[in-house]
């Protein structure tokens, strides 16, 4: 009887409602958490999967040596390999394209990969401006390597100690 | 100067005093969505927008500006000339109900007898606007949002009407005006005090009438998608959004005029007399406005949406019996001479 009266008090007086508005009121002045995003970022994972690379040995070679493991693995099929022996008898891709439609950047090329040459960086800002542009191809690939080499190896070296 | 004006014409006089009212307001209703979006991120812990302009400052023009350059589609087999007339209707009363409105002691554009009766008869033709938006539009959603919008309007303007009849027994007067001065005094003499059921019902069923959070079932987002404006693109949609915002700030703006004292200041007359921030004026106005304008913001970020049934019970089962029971308190107070509000 007497909780009964509380309740209907309370809910008459709005008590409940008084106490949302004060629970909103405090974060009102509470600090803020917006990241200020083209100039402020958050950090990253070295395990981050981004924007795909293929590497090269520091002598210039090419590490993939097409052994398609990267292609079978591949969940969504956007991987697509097709080789050659090259004229010093060792066997290289002729073509290595990864569609980044199809792809879901699970990471298990560069997982499934026995020489280390498919990696995901930690690129994750890129876009494409024309029709096609979402298939890298393997020059894009090997460009993309080049140009991170410095970020990519240091990224797997201080991770290495715990893989 | 004063000759000057005189030596306009009567047309043109009247031209310029809704110029002078309409421009702020619109003004006021375009950064109050600003406020509404800084607000609603604060208590989000966010910062809303910030890119447009100094502190996004210009954001409200941005946005005025896509809305005006997007083209205006009308739904096969609606009704086109309601469809468009729809959106005029809902801002028209919106606007309108302003030339009662008594910004100061003496500053007034229409001071009519029966003002509060002209403002409660143009708040409820704002529905129509909704109504009829939601039929012409030939849209489920849009029909389902104007009917709740209809019953909703129905429920809580009774409510509201008795709120305000609560007022005008207070008061004795029926003019805006003169309902701000039978307040005068200091914060303890003004209406909220001694009409305090009233206060809450005007300022929720004020929530209600707007369709804003928590009542806007009428919207619905997650349910209606957008309720009875979803066809409208463009300035139509616009206007619907300006109705909105006039409505609030005129909701605002009235609880403080029949509740909380208008252009009076709260402290005793005879502490602020000629001192101006302090003295009566338009500041002390628009400051308890903006306070009432802010509590609708705080209210969307804090609550859920209520169910349909919610709403119907809370108008017709609490609100009502609330009014009617407090009527007889006040008129039993006014008769009884009840100081410090009533005495003779």
């Amino acid at each position: 009887m007497l909780k009964t009266a509380r309740t209907y008090l309370q809910s008459l007086f709005l008590f409940e409602l008084f106490k949302g508005l004060r629970v909103t009121g405090a974060y009102f002045f509470k600090r803020k958490f917006t990241v200020q995003y083209p100039e402020e970022k958050t950090p990253l994972s070295l395990r981050f999967r981004g924007l795909h690379a293929l590497r090269r040995y520091p002598n210039g070679e090419e590490r993939c040596i097409a052994c398609k493991l990267c292609e079978a693995t591949c969940p969504a099929l956007a991987i697509t390999i097709e080789s050659e022996p090259r004229a010093d008898g060792s066997r290289r891709t002729t073509r290595y394209e990864i569609d980044l439609f199809k792809c879901i950047y699970c990471g298990f090329c560069e997982e499934s990969c026995p020489v280390d040459s498919i990696v995901e960086t930690g690129i994750c800002e890129y876009h494409f401006e024309e029709r096609g542009g979402s298939i890298m191809t393997k020059d894009k690939l090997l460009a993309v390597g080049e140009r991170y080499e410095a970020q990519i190896a240091a990224a797997r070296a201080a991770d290495a100690p715990y893989r | 100067m004063i000759e000057l004006w005189n030596a306009l014409p009567l047309v043109v006089r009247i031209l310029l005093k809704v110029i002078v009212i309409v421009l702020p307001l619109l003004g006021l209703v375009a950064y109050y969505t600003l406020a509404e979006r800084k607000v609603i991120g604060y208590m989000q812990v966010r910062i809303g927008p910030n890119r447009v302009g100094w502190r996004g400052l210009l954001q409200p023009i941005a946005d005025a500006v896509k809305l005006m350059m997007k083209e205006i589609v009308v739904p096969t087999r609606a009704d086109k000339t309601l469809f468009l007339i729809a959106p005029l209707i809902s801002i028209v009363p919106a606007i309108a109900a302003w030339a009662v409105f008594p910004f100061d002691a003496t500053l007034v554009v229409a001071d009519i007898h029966a003002g509060l009766l002209y403002i409660l008869a143009l708040s409820s033709l704002g529905v129509y606007g909704i109504i009829i938006a939601g039929w012409a539009s030939n849209s489920r959603y849009a029909m389902l949002g104007a009917m709740r919008s209809a019953a909703q309007l129905i429920a809580y303007e009774i409510a509201m009407g008795f709120a305000l009849a609560g007022v005008l027994v207070a008061a004795g007067s029926l003019n805006l005006g003169d309902i701000v001065r039978a307040q005068s005094g200091s914060v303890l003499t003004w209406f909220w005090l001694p009409l305090l059921p009233f206060f809450g019902v005007y300022l929720i069923a004020g929530v209600a009438e707007t369709n804003r959070a928590p009542f806007d079932v009428a919207e619905g987002e997650s349910e209606l998608v957008a309720g009875f404006h979803v066809e409208y693109s463009g300035m139509g949609f616009a206007v619907f959004f300006l109705a909105e915002y006039a409505n609030m700030i005129l909701v605002s703006a009235l609880t403080v005029v029949l509740f909380m004292g208008g252009w009076l200041s709260p402290l005793p007359q005879s502490w602020v007399q000629g001192v101006f921030p302090l003295d009566d004026g338009f500041q002390w106005l628009l400051l308890k406005t903006f306070f009432f304008m802010f509590l609708f913001l705080w209210l969307r970020a804090t609550f859920p949406r209520y169910r349909y049934d919610q709403i119907m019970r809370l108008g017709w089962k609490v609100f009502i019996p609330i009014t009617i029971v407090w009527i007889l308190v006040v008129a039993v107070g006014v008769v009884a001479n009840l100081p410090p509000w009533w005495s003779a």
